[in-house]
């Protein structure tokens, strides 16, 4: 009896292992295959990336690629913030893209930026956001939703790090709610946790970036109102190839694509205003 | 130093060891004595914890306690209150998430207690409750106590789940764990390495203290 179960456990053991071997061995066939066909090394280079870029990125990665196949790129999402603790110890990124042009620039006096590679790229936006069941009809309410008796959660990001929470804080300041919803704030860890928390109902409203707002997988599941541009503090986004990078080049190129007209186009798409306009 | 996080902290970790010995004492008896074929599944069930990520538990957690899901609304409708962001919110979480540090330890404390004198009880007529109470209890003490302390210990420490669910709320949901984060990437080094360190002094005497008691209970490693 015994006996038997171990030769079927034996089994399934194998299977497994030849499931995985099958599956590896798929994988990396055909990339072998384009390697070998365009002569070329491909290259991978290493980008951390505001959470807002979430989407806008994606689409940039996937435009660029079209254009230059033999470089890849792979990317963390994160907190800006979080991002420039992990990169002051020289975290293994070739670029960074943050959504506060202040850490890039405080990272590149302290001498880990590639020489010159400082760039803007964005202005972000900020929108009030309700799931799209919501009683609340933002677009009429504007800035007083936050105020709606429904309402008892405010999602925002974390103001101590994540540079869309500062910016929501400011702008609630200075339209006059942040006195009667401070005790209702609850804060993401950045501005997409900011967003699941509204998505998932357990916020009724939140402060989010309107690239998110507008990304594909959101995009009707919710209404939004966009907070005027003179409420808070101008959201410079900017960022910089990291000094200690091995793909100096691949990173130039897709800094300058992400500042071409056709980067351009992408973020304007995603809701993002561009530097100079 | 933020002594308002390690307060909510500490209180958090108390009440989840308490509710913890409530719930894990019955679980952990009916896992050492039930016949049940299918008591393999509710081993696995509680061992989940241990292997799935606190973030699958977080997620999960916030769907669950959420004003969408029936728990949610229930509880909405009965006290007035919401789950998410609030204590009580985190407090479930907690348990969930500390539950076989709890159970096992318990468990394998029943089991180790002599068969024959709990055989030996219920023939001389004593209840399966007073045994347990009178009998069992008192036998598996050191890994009674283990259980509770590595709960209290495990919630202290707890992170990912309560960066799930707690949406940081100083004295409701920003634990002490969730407050060194928040330093670290605000660049609060010093605060952050502060906290950090008595954090590590708390979590060692715990464990030192408890383990220098097992020695004296001469108890096998309950763990195992």
């Amino acid at each position: 009896m015994r006996q038997s179960r171990r030769n079927v456990l034996r089994r399934f053991f194998y299977a497994g292992l030849f499931g995985t071997s099958l599956a590896c061995s798929n994988r990396s066939q055909p990339q072998n295959s384009l390697e070998s066909g365009s002569q070329s090394i491909r290259r991978t280079i290493r980008v951390a990336a505001a959470a807002d870029l979430k989407f806008a990125m994606d689409e940039l990665i996937r435009a660029f690629h079209h254009e230059e196949p033999q470089i890849a790129v792979t990317v963390s999402y994160g907190s800006s913030g979080n991002f420039y603790s992990q990169l002051s110890s020289r975290a293994p990124f070739d670029m960074y893209f943050s959504a506060d042009v202040s850490y890039p620039r405080r990272l590149a006096e302290q001498g880990a930026a590639y020489q010159g590679s400082e760039f803007a790229y964005a202005i972000g936006r900020l929108v009030v956001w309700v799931p799209a069941g919501s009683p609340i009809d933002v677009a009429k309410m504007k800035i007083e939703a936050l105020r709606h008796p429904s309402v008892r959660h405010v999602a925002v990001a974390n103001p101590k790090h994540a540079p869309y929470g500062r910016a929501a804080e400011a702008a609630m300041r200075s339209l006059g709610v942040y006195e009667t919803v401070a005790d209702r704030l609850v804060y993401g860890e950045n501005v997409a946790q900011t967003l699941q928390f509204v998505q998932s109902g357990a916020a009724e409203i939140g402060i989010v970036a309107l690239s998110l707002a507008l990304a594909p997988s959101v995009h009707g599941q919710g209404h939004y109102w966009e907070i005027p541009l003179d409420s808070y503090p101008r959201m410079e986004q900017g960022g910089i190839i990291l000094k200690w990078t091995q793909q100096a080049e691949a990173a130039q190129s897709f800094r300058s694509f992400a500042l071409a007209p056709a980067g351009r186009q992408i973020l304007k798409n995603y809701g993002f205003y561009l530097p100079e306009e | 130093m933020d002594w308002i996080a390690i307060g909510l902290s500490v209180r958090l970790s108390l009440w989840t060891t308490f509710i913890l010995l409530l719930v894990g004492l019955p679980i952990a008896y009916w896992l050492t004595f039930s016949k049940r074929r299918w008591k393999f599944l509710v081993e696995a069930l509680v061992a989940l914890p241990l292997v799935l990520p606190p973030t699958v538990l977080g997620f999960y957690i916030l769907l669950a306690i959420g004003p969408k899901s029936p728990v949610g609304r229930f509880y909405t409708e009965t006290t007035g209150w919401v789950l998410p962001f609030s204590f009580q919110g985190l407090l479930i979480a907690s348990v969930l998430y500390s539950l076989p540090f709890a159970v096992q330890p318990f468990a394998s404390a029943f089991k180790s207690v002599d068969r024959r004198l709990i055989e030996a009880s219920w023939c001389l007529g004593v209840s399966r409750l007073h045994t347990f109470w009178h009998l069992i209890v008192p036998l598996s003490q050191p890994g009674l106590i283990t259980g509770m302390v590595l709960s209290f210990a495990h919630t202290l420490g707890e992170f990912g789940v309560v960066l799930m669910v707690g949406g940081n709320l100083p004295g409701i949901t920003r634990t002490v764990s969730i407050s060194i984060y928040d330093e670290v990437q605000a660049l609060n080094y010093e605060a952050a390495a502060q906290t950090s360190l008595l954090l590590l002094c708390i979590s060692f005497l715990v464990l030192a203290v408890t383990y220098g008691l097992q020695r004296r209970f001469s108890a096998a490693w309950p763990m195992s």
